[in-house]
């Protein structure tokens, strides 16, 4: 663990960064919006923002060939039924990563303990 | 020291359960792929699943801990491959993959296994890829994501590289392999008279943008993670570290 929280700093403002740019573009239109309302009343609807590749990239390019993506064949993508989804499988895989991880990683013990039991 | 790492971790955490959320991005979806090249990639990712499970099997047998080592990277797998992550300057989210990272730990063979069901559960519960294009999606994100992360991270310590840059370049790699694969599949078969690899170059080109910030941000997380590993259980990493196979 001798490395890591120096290493670790960058990676924290990167990250920062990265949180703070998105948020920024996120307020974008929302601004934009609550400045010129009359303006945008005779426009279409903007594009969606934050999508995926697949539908961005993919699902474009095979739109354009000809193979448009079915539904699935267990359609969970329903008001917050995908989410909820989402939601249950981050919680199973969080806890079999935490538990293996403590497996793995066992907290060392502190100094002051070491020093107790000797 | 120790309590801001704590509270990084945590807040790590909480970040992570507080925006779940469906990420969309190399999983190609359902029906998007033509009958027999579906069954082409299904064909072209069987042996390497079944080689992976015979591998895990065999580590098990020799290193104990093998699988729980396995059981923690197909967890991180499955969550990061579902973690949408915004790119802030276009507007759209995409994900990394982690089997760069994986491959370093637990094998390129065994990685494509975990990522293999990762996306089955992720085709079956969250509408996120499809059963028919399952193959091409274990090829593109296990297999080629694996073997490209594991070889660059083999090939990096060869040639002298220091492990973090080593470790750097294997998710950086792998993750803009896993889409070049992707790119490759979609041109193969969605080409129809056109030239392939020129739908194969608009594809890559047109992910360039999203997955160029997100590989390095992938190459640099994978990173920090062997550099965690290394100074807590260097084991772990076998041979790896003097660039020879685990």
């Amino acid at each position: 663990m001798r490395h890591f929280p120096g290493a670790a700093v960058p990676l924290v403002l990167f990250a920062a960064g990265w949180l703070f740019c998105a948020a920024g573009h996120a307020a974008e239109p929302a601004r934009k919006s609550a400045d010129a309302p009359a303006a945008r009343a005779g426009q279409k609807e903007a594009a969606p923002q934050w999508e995926g590749v697949d539908k961005t990239v993919i699902e474009k390019y095979a739109e354009a060939a000809g193979r448009p993506a079915r539904e699935p064949y267990i359609n969970t993508d329903q008001g917050d039924l995908l989410l909820f989804c989402f939601l249950v499988a981050g919680v199973i895989a969080g806890f079999i990563a935490g538990y293996y991880f403590r497996a793995l990683f066992p907290p060392r013990p502190k100094k002051t303990e070491e020093k107790t039991n000797v | 020291m120790r309590g801001s790492r704590k509270a990084l971790l945590i807040l790590l955490g909480v970040a992570v359960a507080l925006f779940p959320s469906p990420a969309y991005a190399m999983h190609i979806s359902e029906s998007i792929l033509p009958g027999p090249w579906a069954g082409l990639w299904f064909a072209v990712s069987l042996p390497f699943v079944l080689w992976g499970l015979r591998d895990i099997q065999q580590r098990s047998r020799e290193k104990p801990y093998t699988k729980a080592l396995v059981g923690l990277v197909g967890a991180a797998v499955f969550i990061v491959s579902c973690m949408p992550i915004p790119v802030p300057w276009l507007g759209t989210c995409s994900h990394p993959c982690g089997t760069g990272l994986a491959a370093i730990l637990i094998g390129p063979w065994a990685t494509v296994v975990v990522a293999s069901i990762a996306l089955l559960l992720q085709a079956l519960f969250l509408a996120h890829g499809g059963l028919s294009t399952l193959g091409a999606n274990i090829c593109s994100m296990g297999v080629a994501g694996a073997f490209i992360g594991y070889g660059v991270f083999l090939v990096a310590r060869r040639v002298g590289a220091s492990f973090f840059v080593a470790a750097f370049l294997a998710g950086l790699l792998s993750d803009w392999g896993t889409y070049a694969t992707t790119s490759f599949e979609l041109a193969s078969a969605l080409c129809g008279d056109n030239s392939p690899w020129q739908m194969f170059l608009t594809i890559l080109v047109a992910f360039a943008p999203t997955q160029i910030p997100l590989g390095v941000a992938e190459g640099a997380v994978g990173a920090m993670a062997c550099l965690f590993i290394h100074s807590r259980r260097p084991e772990l990493l076998g041979n790896l570290m003097e660039g020879k196979r685990a």
